[in-house]
């Protein structure tokens, strides 16, 4: 309350005006700036970590997908891979990858002396900048052509994980001071067969397309294998998630009544979605495995689990768009003397769809990504099988998954697996990313307004 | 396609291949994460070598593998179970409740356990008597047991540097622990003339009940934080001692091996932990490996007698061959495990 008669000679400035501002709105503008300013600073704090994110993955990564190679003439020398001389498949087969041993070794000694070379390294340290895979790809090449046994053939193989983390330069010659597995000598040849041509730096397609190796040969191991696997996971959660998915959104929403027991079945299908998802795993392992005697390891059995985790996602989503179709449409089709559930196919389901294509994908990119259900269904492991050759293979044989084999590579001791978890994060990003931007046009260009 | 057609062909294949799913070819194992590369290894040349496809290897540790490989006989269950102790009384009596009465032990060779610490820090050299003092919950203080009161290894030892205590040890689902338990903290424990006290002390009905209360106060550990069990993997434990320089870790020989320029080795009694001083039996921390084998499932999942005497062939596991080339101690006694297996021999003597 103001008193008009305490100052009556100096008539008082108009408390409010538009073209002042007051205190008050000086203020409440300074709060609206400083909302902005936080709004900002927490997208940056965001775009900044995923920068980091994104360097630290793709600049640890990156190597994995290059590989150093030896190339080697490697005489197959009859004496020791068929002594018979008789090419007789079952004799050939009964020398071990052991028995290919002193083939690699006198390989690499010929190419070493053959440059003119001094070292005074033994043959076993020579034949050690080999990978130990070299005697079974050669093991697969002579059963593969045993009309080639005799000859002298050109291999490349692959370098082991040492030579090649010092071509990348992970390791030095510090970093090994105390190192078995390498020696400064060894290093020492390894420029000098650089220098030669005969080790080089390749992109290696092993790394996408090949399968998972043992802990002492981690420049063989590859995704590939487990990439299939993913993908026969996939395909059993698409087939079941997606129908079971919009046939139960759809009864719920276009023909269920509304009574307690619905909103009961609402509330937990919400609460489903928020489960962890190692609980589908434990149930999982205790339904698919020791009730129904599935076979452990198995893609279907992964699949099936993680349609279960699926589902909900899948049933929230499909529900969320059904609403969003006006209830005009539905009106105008039974208007017209559609039945109920004509009205549903011909017309509320067609334009729910773009919606519940990206609740599907996106349920999918989900399960892509998850590791911790897998564990307990044993696809969390050393699972080096052969990529699979028909459909009931792919389903059934052992495989495992991307996330759990990038989970397997990091736990090991080898560093060298260490890059190749980065590499093979990078190949699961790129599918994500992928998946997540299918959805993104789908609902752009399909998703309709009303 | 219609949407109900889509949906019966879904749920066709899946009954179709739920019912196909009958026999299993490839041999299952899961068990201890120090056999785990071994084992790998083992699988992998043996897949590229027979006409069998290649076995699927599980970690987990090895309680959590022998609780698996104890749950009964069946293609659901696993077929080897990987081990870096001996299997327990406990175990085999709950192996026999589910019916694995059957079980061919297999001893592939020894295993030493080290302590390793950052690179760049203080070096070591042990005593058991020094990881008692560190890690147990009580010692010896002018013949009364008291919490322990040691915060650097200069309090336990006035040779060490000033560094705080801070140790890295596997959890209590590995083998390791148990090794880590046996050999080095009740080592200390009997050096530092605490287990007599304790012995002294013990409350039990018989001289048996009274030793096994004396040695279960001698390995409890502290629980304020200083000592920290690792469950995951050797690679968690490295983790931890990156971005805490003042950790010491307990890790198994190959993965050190692998990880030199990251670690530095401590030593154990005076003695540098290698595969000759191991084998020699000089350095002290070391254990045996193991895999069981369940006898009802050879001639049942092909391949499971092959992979385990592959396992065991001299050319696999002996000197020269490949896992000793990884860190493994080859066993002298190889050639007697190599008999018991292809005479499958299962524990207790009956083949």
């Amino acid at each position: 309350m103001t008193d008009l008669s305490s100052s009556p000679t100096q008539p008082a400035a108009p408390e409010n005006s538009l073209l002042t501002l007051n205190k008050r709105t000086k203020a409440r503008n300074a709060a609206e700036r400083r909302f902005k300013a936080y709004g900002i600073a927490a997208i940056s704090v965001g775009l900044i970590m995923l920068l980091v994110l994104v360097t630290t993955i793709v600049s640890r990564g990156t190597g994995a997908f290059q590989q150093t190679f030896v190339t080697l003439n490697v005489e197959l020398l009859e004496s020791k891979l068929d002594k018979s001389g008789q090419r007789n498949i079952e004799d050939i087969k009964k020398v071990t990858t052991f028995g290919y041993a002193p083939i690699v070794k006198s390989a690499m000694k010929e190419t070493v002396n053959g440059l003119g070379l001094q070292t005074g390294l033994k043959s076993k340290e020579l034949a050690g900048l080999l990978s130990k895979s070299a005697v079974a790809q050669l093991r697969a090449f002579v059963l593969a052509n045993p009309e080639q046994i005799g000859k002298t053939v050109e291999f490349r193989f692959l370098a082991q994980s040492r030579v090649d983390g010092y071509l990348k330069g992970r390791v030095t010659r510090e970093s090994i001071e105390n190192d078995k597995n390498i020696s400064p000598e060894q290093l020492d040849l390894v420029d000098a067969l650089v220098a030669a041509g005969v080790i080089e730096k390749s992109f290696n397609l092993d790394f996408i397309l090949g399968s998972d190796a043992s802990d002492q040969r981690p420049e063989a191991a590859g995704m590939g294998v487990s990439m299939m696997g993913s993908l026969f996971m996939m395909l059993v959660v698409l087939a079941l998630a997606l129908p079971i998915g919009v046939a139960a959104s759809i009864y719920l929403e276009e023909f269920a009544p509304k009574n307690w027991m619905t909103d009961v079945i609402e509330v937990n299908i919400a609460n489903l979605a928020a489960v962890p998802s190692i609980v589908y795993g434990i149930l999982g392992l205790a339904v698919f495995i020791n009730y129904r005697h599935l076979p452990m390891s198995a893609p279907l059995v992964g699949g099936l689990v993680l349609t279960l985790m699926t589902l909900p996602t899948i049933i929230i989503s499909t529900r969320a768009s059904l609403k969003a179709v006006p209830p005009s449409i539905r009106d105008a089709a039974l208007g017209v003397g559609a039945s109920k559930m004509q009205s549903v196919f011909h017309h509320v389901l067609p334009l729910a769809a773009p919606g519940n294509l990206t609740g599907t994908i996106i349920g999918l990119a989900q399960a892509l990504g998850e590791t911790a259900p897998l564990l307990l269904i044993g696809m969390v492991g050393f699972i080096a099988s052969n990529a699979p050759e028909t459909l009931s293979e792919g389903l059934l044989s052992p495989n495992s998954a991307m996330p759990a084999q990038i989970y397997e590579w990091a736990k090991r001791a080898d560093p060298a697996f260490y890059e190749r978890a980065w590499g093979g994060i990078i190949i699961l990003l790129l599918f994500l990313v992928t998946m997540n931007t299918v959805a993104v046009i789908l609902r752009r260009r399909f998703e309709r307004r009303w | 396609m219609s949407f109900v057609k889509l949906t019966a062909s879904a749920l066709t294949i899946a009954a179709a291949t739920a019912t196909a799913a009958t026999a299993r070819d490839q041999v299952q194992v899961a068990g201890s994460s120090t056999v785990l590369p071994y084992a790998s290894i083992v699988a992998e040349a043996f897949g590229e070598n027979f006409d069998f496809p290649t076995p699927v290897v599980e970690s987990g540790g090895s309680s959590a593998g022998l609780k698996r490989f104890c749950e009964g006989v069946g293609e659901n269950t696993i077929d080897v179970a990987n081990a870096s102790r001996r299997i327990k009384a406990k175990e085999l009596a709950a192996c026999a409740d589910a019916g694995v009465t059957d079980i061919i032990e297999v001893r592939i060779g020894y295993d030493g356990i080290v302590f390793a610490s950052d690179i760049k820090g203080n070096a070591f050299e042990f005593t058991p008597t020094d990881w008692f003092l560190a890690l147990s919950n009580e010692i010896m203080v002018d013949g009364k047991m008291v919490a322990n009161p040691n915060k650097t290894w200069a309090d336990v030892n006035p040779a060490f540097p000033a560094q705080d205590i801070q140790a890295f040890i596997p959890g209590t689902k590995h083998g390791t622990r148990e090794v880590f338990e046996d050999k080095v903290i009740l080592a200390g424990c009997e050096a530092t003339g605490a287990f007599e006290h304790l012995l002294a002390h013990a409350e039990g009905d018989s001289a048996k009940a009274q030793k096994k209360a004396a040695e279960k106060a001698c390995i409890s550990l502290r629980t304020d934080g200083v000592s920290v069990d690792i469950d995951g993997d050797y690679t968690e434990t490295l983790a931890r001692i990156e971005s805490n320089k003042d950790g010491i870790g307990v890790f198994g020989l190959a993965f050190y091996e692998n990880n030199t320029d990251k670690l530095q080795v401590a030593t154990m009694s005076g003695i540098v932990p290698s595969t000759e001083s191991i084998a020699t039996g000089e350095y002290p921390v070391s254990r045996p490996l193991f895999f069981y084998v369940k006898k009802a499932h050879i001639g049942v999942i092909p391949g499971l007698k092959e992979y385990a005497e592959f396992f065991i062939a001299d050319e696999v596991a002996g000197a020269d061959g490949p896992l000793s080339e990884y860190g493994l101690v080859a066993d002298p006694e190889l050639n007697m495990t190599q008999e018991a297996v292809a005479n499958e021999t299962t524990m207790g003597g009956n083949s």
